[in-house]
């Protein structure tokens, strides 16, 4: 249902080993944890049902905001969807369609 | 006097969802609230009354959860609107009570900014306060109360705790005269919901010391319920479960309060001279109201559980879980709860369809709500299939009629997922809502509030039935009693009757399906409500005996119908639109008698093409 991610185009500051990967939300698998970095409005305006703008104001308003530490917990049966991530001190489920726009700045694992 | 005490002050509860506030508005008012809906919308109103230490009379209004006032969904605009004293034929609040869960304050806070900025007196409710400390989160009570400007209440809403305290702030706010400020409040745009995110932190931050023991039980609960494996195969053994219950455990007090109306018709009919009155008080009134309260235990206890998996926590877990089957089909995953909730009945499902924020989710979900099995057609279902389906074990713990009661119910489901799949494709072209959803902590439901919210359940079923069963069950009577046959008719009764006449001049068009006159005649009065088809098809095949039990019904069913005929028949209930209140329900949710004819009629043309196809195949097989 939904596209493969590209890089984005500020990837470079944060995307080197030092600080761990930079994400979209929609990639994420469970166990990944890390800090929202960016919210945007952006991706497939036409596919969602509301425009995007709107999807950015929503996920913003369930805690979906720069700064919020987020981890992965869950995920569905079917194409791994939908997730349920643990948002600061509360637990949210969402498609990972609607995560695309969520861009996280995961922990650097462990070594 | 003032004017504050000639009228009830009002006290508006507002809230995220999941914060208690409904037990909060229960231990307010207990028993002194009465259910209605909004003026010219459907979303229900819950207003109660409570009697602080004064002697003063206060209305609260439980007002719809909501996580902001920029509202995404009818419920969200009551709540809004209410707030902003826009509501139609509704006076502003005197004073808002903001109920949070004090373990998760996040979200609230910035709510109550945006209440703050609305400026009506506000009361800030700390509800769940007890389990705040047995984590050892600490809230500066004091500094909070400064930094919000409002007075702050401890709550445990489960125990009755702070609830007198609850009164009284509302009270001295309501008697020392505070008055609205301005209000400020505007839909906020990305860059204020980020800046109202910021202020709330900073304040959690300021006043709030995170828990010692913070809740771990629910990740270890979710690692479970929540597992791709594990966690759907508990939700598919819930669901069977929960139709295990209705059939036997509401057995014992169906076949009681059958026999109750049976003793109570013969008694009447003992005492009662033979004629009109004794027909129209044992098999019109009594039996009539009988067929109704049959029915009430499986509702309480199909109730029981949505009410209790609702409360536990776990209807949020289950629609996660449905998501990606239900969206498969075009559904969103909160639609998984009012198409559960349409097992029982599709009226209470059509109307919880409001916790969908958008129109088209929202629509498709009304739209397939009425073809999920709903507990009126359980009498039709048990009636045929004890009639034509031999009570035979077809394998260890598997029984041939409990089987096909399953297949019955499969093939509602399967036929919404394909409608609503179907709909997506010809109505939204594709577009499809996004889907936010909080997974709520988990909660010992308070058995105070179940039984609460089961009693106002069974309340509405039965004033349902009442107003449109009832009367109807009289009109079966009247049209199969009148005109009278004439002297020395040897056939039954009814075939002389104005039902007669109709069942045989509609009959023809239901002769391609099997359906006889008589049956034709039950789906007359059947199309007010499903259950009435039983009494009526007693009615046809019995009128005149005292006795009208469905055992007696189903023997005489199997002498005059053929095992093709009776498929057919359930066929046909499956999917007709056999019930007026729900078609007029989906005309008030929808405000459109264009999407009430879709549903009418799509359902209409399924139902007579799934009993034909049904009937002649197994006509086919040999069981014509």
């Amino acid at each position: 249902m939904y596209d493969t991610v590209a890089e984005p185009v500020n990837a470079a500051p944060f995307g080197d080993a030092e600080q761990g990967r930079l994400v979209r939300l929609s990639t994420a698998r469970p166990g990944e944890a890390g800090v929202i970095v960016d919210v945007r409005a952006e991706s497939h305006p036409a596919d969602h049902g509301v425009d995007i703008a709107e999807l950015q104001r929503r996920l913003l308003e369930f805690g979906f905001v720069e700064g919020a530490r987020l981890e992965v917990l869950h995920e569905g049966a079917i194409r791994r969807d939908p997730i349920a991530v643990r948002l600061d001190d509360m637990r949210v489920a969402l498609r990972r369609r609607d995560a695309e726009d969520v861009w996280v700045l995961l922990d650097k694992p462990r070594a | 006097m003032s004017e504050a005490v000639l009228r009830p002050a009002r006290i508006a509860l507002v809230g995220n969802p999941n914060t208690g506030k409904t037990a909060l508005f229960n231990a307010l008012t207990g028993s002194r609230q009465k259910v209605a809906n909004y003026a010219g919308v459907t979303v229900e109103r819950k207003e109660g009354f409570v009697t602080t230490a004064h002697g003063r009379s206060l209305s609260i209004l439980d007002l719809p959860g909501t996580y902001s006032l920029r509202a995404r969904s009818p419920d969200e605009a009551v709540t809004r609107d209410a707030v902003l004293g826009k509501l139609a034929g509704e006076t502003p609040p005197d004073v808002v009570v903001a109920v949070a869960d004090a373990t998760n304050l996040r979200l609230v806070l910035r709510l109550i900014l945006e209440l703050k900025a609305v400026g009506r007196p506000m009361v800030l409710a700390l509800n769940m306060y007890d389990i705040a400390q047995r984590q050892g989160l600490r809230i500066d009570l004091d500094g909070l109360r400064r930094e919000l400007g409002c007075p702050i209440v401890t709550t445990v809403a489960t125990r009755k705790r702070g609830i007198d305290d609850l009164v009284a702030q509302a009270e001295a706010l309501i008697e020392e005269g505070a008055v609205a400020h301005a209000n400020v409040w505007r839909e906020p745009d990305a860059a204020e919901i980020r800046a109202a995110h910021r202020e709330a932190q900073r304040i959690l931050k300021t006043y709030v010391r995170p828990p010692e023991h913070p809740d771990t039980l629910t990740g270890k609960i979710d690692a479970v319920l929540l597992h791709p494996v594990a966690g759907l195969a508990i939700l598919l053994g819930i669901l069977f479960l929960m139709f295990q219950a209705v059939f036997a455990w509401a057995a014992p007090l169906m076949d009681g309060i059958d026999a109750g109306f049976a003793w109570l018709g013969a008694a009447i009919g003992q005492t009662l001279p033979e004629g009109l009155l004794r027909s129209f008080i044992a098999d019109g009134l009594i039996a009539g109201v009988g067929s109704v309260i049959v029915f009430l235990p499986q509702i309480l206890i199909l109730f029981l559980f949505i009410i209790l998996l609702e409360d536990f926590g776990y209807m949020a877990r289950a629609a996660f879980l449905m998501d990606r089957i239900m969206g498969g089909a075009g559904l969103h995953g909160r639609a998984f709860i009012p198409l559960l909730s349409s097992f029982a009945c599709a009226i209470p499902g059509i109307m919880a369809a409001r916790v969908i924020d958008q129109k088209r989710d929202r629509m498709t979900t009304i739209l397939v709500a009425p073809l999920m099995t709903c507990s009126a057609r359980i009498p039709v279902y048990t009636l045929i299939i004890g009639a034509f389906i031999p009570n035979r074990t077809v394998g260890p713990g598997l029984n041939l009629q409990g089987l096909v009661m399953f297949g019955l119910y499969a093939a509602g489901i399967a036929s919404a997922l394909l409608v609503s799949f179907v709909i997506r494709r010809v109505f939204w072209r594709g577009a499809v809502e996004p889907f936010l959803m909080e997974l709520p902590t988990y909660k010992v439901p308070s058995a105070e509030n179940v039984a609460r919210n089961l009693l106002l359940r069974a309340q509405i079923f039965l004033s349902r039935a009442g107003r449109i069963i009832l009367p109807l069950m009289i009109v079966v009577w009247f049209l199969s009693t009148f005109p009278a046959p004439p002297a020395g008719a040897t056939a039954p009764a009814i075939d002389y009757s104005i039902a007669g006449m109709l069942g045989h001049a509609i009959q023809p068009l239901f002769a391609p399906i099997g359906f006889n006159w008589q049956m034709v005649v039950a789906l007359i009065p059947g199309f007010a409500a499903r259950e009435v088809a039983v009494a009526a098809l007693g009615t046809v095949y019995a009128v005149g005996d005292a006795e009208a039990n469905v055992g007696a019904l189903g023997a005489r069913l199997a002498q005059h119908w053929s095992l093709a005929t009776g498929l057919s028949f359930l066929a046909w209930y499956v999917f007709a639109p056999q019930c007026v209140a729900t078609l007029g329900v989906v005309k008030r949710e929808t405000n459109s008698w264009g999407w009430m004819g879709v549903m009418f009629a799509y359902m209409l043309t399924l139902a007579y093409l799934a009993s034909f196809v049904v009937y002649h195949a197994a006509v086919a097989l040999g069981g014509g």
